[in-house]
């Protein structure tokens, strides 16, 4: 009987100690706007390399800087911005040789579809007209730093702040214009492609430095070969077709 | 750290209102299902349960579409008042009430179960009023399970973080409870935000827990 049960315990254990990492398993860190592109994606680098597995893990970049510092078994990391892909490095996370900008981006401002007012300029954000406007959290989210950049560069950051509602990222700022419950948000163009029907572009907002995002298999990628073979994928014309589908520009 | 304090004091307010609410709201439907017998009524303590046992983010769905500008209710209320509920620290105490109220309403319903109907009945032949049995015979004598569930939901409120997210978000001074500090400082990479701020919620969770016990001596143990 206890031999029996200890033998049910080591079965159990071994299920758990068993290693996440499985030979041929790439696991993508990937920021959230990559969301819709990257699933479809999959299946082309899978069906090119059998015996690939591809999982992606979707979040705001600077979440998932954090995770893979402390050690999350990530293979490939793709940042929405390069201050993320920058830390990275700094941290000997990533190696700069290895490190490229895959896609580029576009920053807007956006409104619930059935909104009534729409701003034109930036400055219209300031005014009564809009309470509340969802924006990524600067500390962890890109989206939320490229739109601090702009508000500070013009002068408008103190007046809209207060008016922040903080998102854990881009997407959940897409979220919250699309329930309706922020008068306005900025998230990138491809996000509002998204959901046509429920939020509209008001402007396109231009941005110091263009929005380009890095990708670079990572220094410590339990699977290093998938790694760069997938990285090396998205480079190829099939998979930058795709993602031009999805709205995103040429790096 | 001065915005750790905030977020302490959010919480506590947040936790002691959610509290207060589910004292009337668990003890009233607590009493009712003791009381009653009525078809389904089984059916209704499960689903009066069911918030403790579904997942936050559910919970928080549901929310959404019930409370937020575009739901039922969150709809009339904008159009009519101009309220918006979500993003709000209203929204916050919404959520930590539902999550907590099954703790206050199976506690309050299992002391008004233990309670000799004949006592009530010989305040009755005594010539005291319905509302009179219940505050002078019934609650006093189910109280002490009553008051161990409250602690606890006081206890659950102070922890809640998946519906409040969602409803709440997370505004820092407004909205950001501890717990929601520490996901965010945690999602930023402040390890030493993150490091006190998950101190700060360990001594407060042990507070809560020692003033508990010494408010109710002997009496969360035996009926918790």
């Amino acid at each position: 009987m206890h031999a029996r049960l200890l033998r049910l315990l080591a079965l159990a254990a071994a299920c758990w100690l068993s290693p996440a990492a499985r030979a041929g398993e790439v696991v993508v860190s990937a920021a959230a706007s990559l969301t819709q592109a990257l699933r479809d994606l999959v299946p082309l680098y899978e069906a090119a390399h059998p015996g690939d597995r591809v999982l992606l893990n979707f979040g705001a970049s600077g979440a998932l800087l954090a995770q893979i510092a402390k050690g999350a078994p990530a293979d490939v990391f793709v940042s929405a911005d390069q201050e993320s892909m920058d830390q990275a490095q700094d941290r000997g996370l990533v190696r700069p040789a290895q490190r490229r900008d895959m896609v580029s981006n576009s920053l807007v401002v956006i409104v619930p579809a059935a909104a009534t007012r729409a701003p034109r300029a930036l400055a219209d954000l300031a005014g009564p007209d809009f309470g509340r406007i969802a924006i990524g959290l600067p500390a962890s989210v890109p989206v939320g730093r490229y739109t601090r950049g702009v508000l500070e560069a013009a002068d408008l950051w103190r007046a809209i702040e207060p008016k922040m509602i903080g998102a854990h990222h881009v997407r959940q700022a897409l979220d919250y214009v699309a329930r309706g419950e922020v008068d306005a948000g900025f998230v990138y163009a491809t996000d509002a492609a998204v959901l046509p029907g429920k939020v509209r572009v008001a402007f396109t907002v231009p941005t110091a430095r263009p929005i380009r995002y890095p990708v670079a298999p990572l220094a410590a990628a339990p699977n290093a070969a998938e790694a760069v073979r997938f990285v090396d994928f998205l480079f190829t014309p099939g998979a930058q077709a795709v993602l031009v589908r999805h709205g995103f520009g040429k790096p | 750290m001065p915005e750790a304090w905030v977020a302490l004091a959010l919480t506590l307010k947040v936790a002691g209102w959610a509290t207060a609410i589910n004292l009337v709201l668990g003890i009233a439907v607590g009493h009712a299902m003791a009381r009653w017998r009525f078809p389904g009524r089984d059916l209704l303590d499960a689903a009066l349960t069911l918030p403790m046992v579904m997942p936050p983010t559910v919970l928080g769905y549901y929310l959404l579409v019930v409370i937020g500008s575009q739901g039922v209710i969150g709809a009339w209320l904008l159009q009519h008042f101009g309220i918006r509920l979500i993003f709000t620290w209203q929204a916050a105490v919404i959520a930590a009430t539902i999550v907590a109220f099954p703790l206050v309403f199976k506690a309050a319903r299992a002391a008004f179960e233990q309670v000799d109907p004949q006592l009530e009945d010989a305040a009755r032949t005594l010539g005291i009023g319905e509302w009179g049995v219940f505050f002078r015979v019934s609650l006093p004598l189910a109280w002490r399970g009553i008051l161990a569930g409250l602690l606890l939901s006081f206890a659950r409120a102070l922890g809640e973080f998946g519906a409040t997210l969602m409803v709440a978000g997370s505004i820092a001074g407004k909205t950001q409870t501890l717990s929601i500090a520490v996901y965010e400082a945690v999602q930023a990479g402040r390890d030493d935000t993150a490091n006190f701020l998950v101190a700060l919620t360990s001594i407060t969770c042990t507070a809560v827990l020692l003033s508990a016990g010494r408010l109710a001596p002997g009496r969360v143990a035996a009926r918790g």
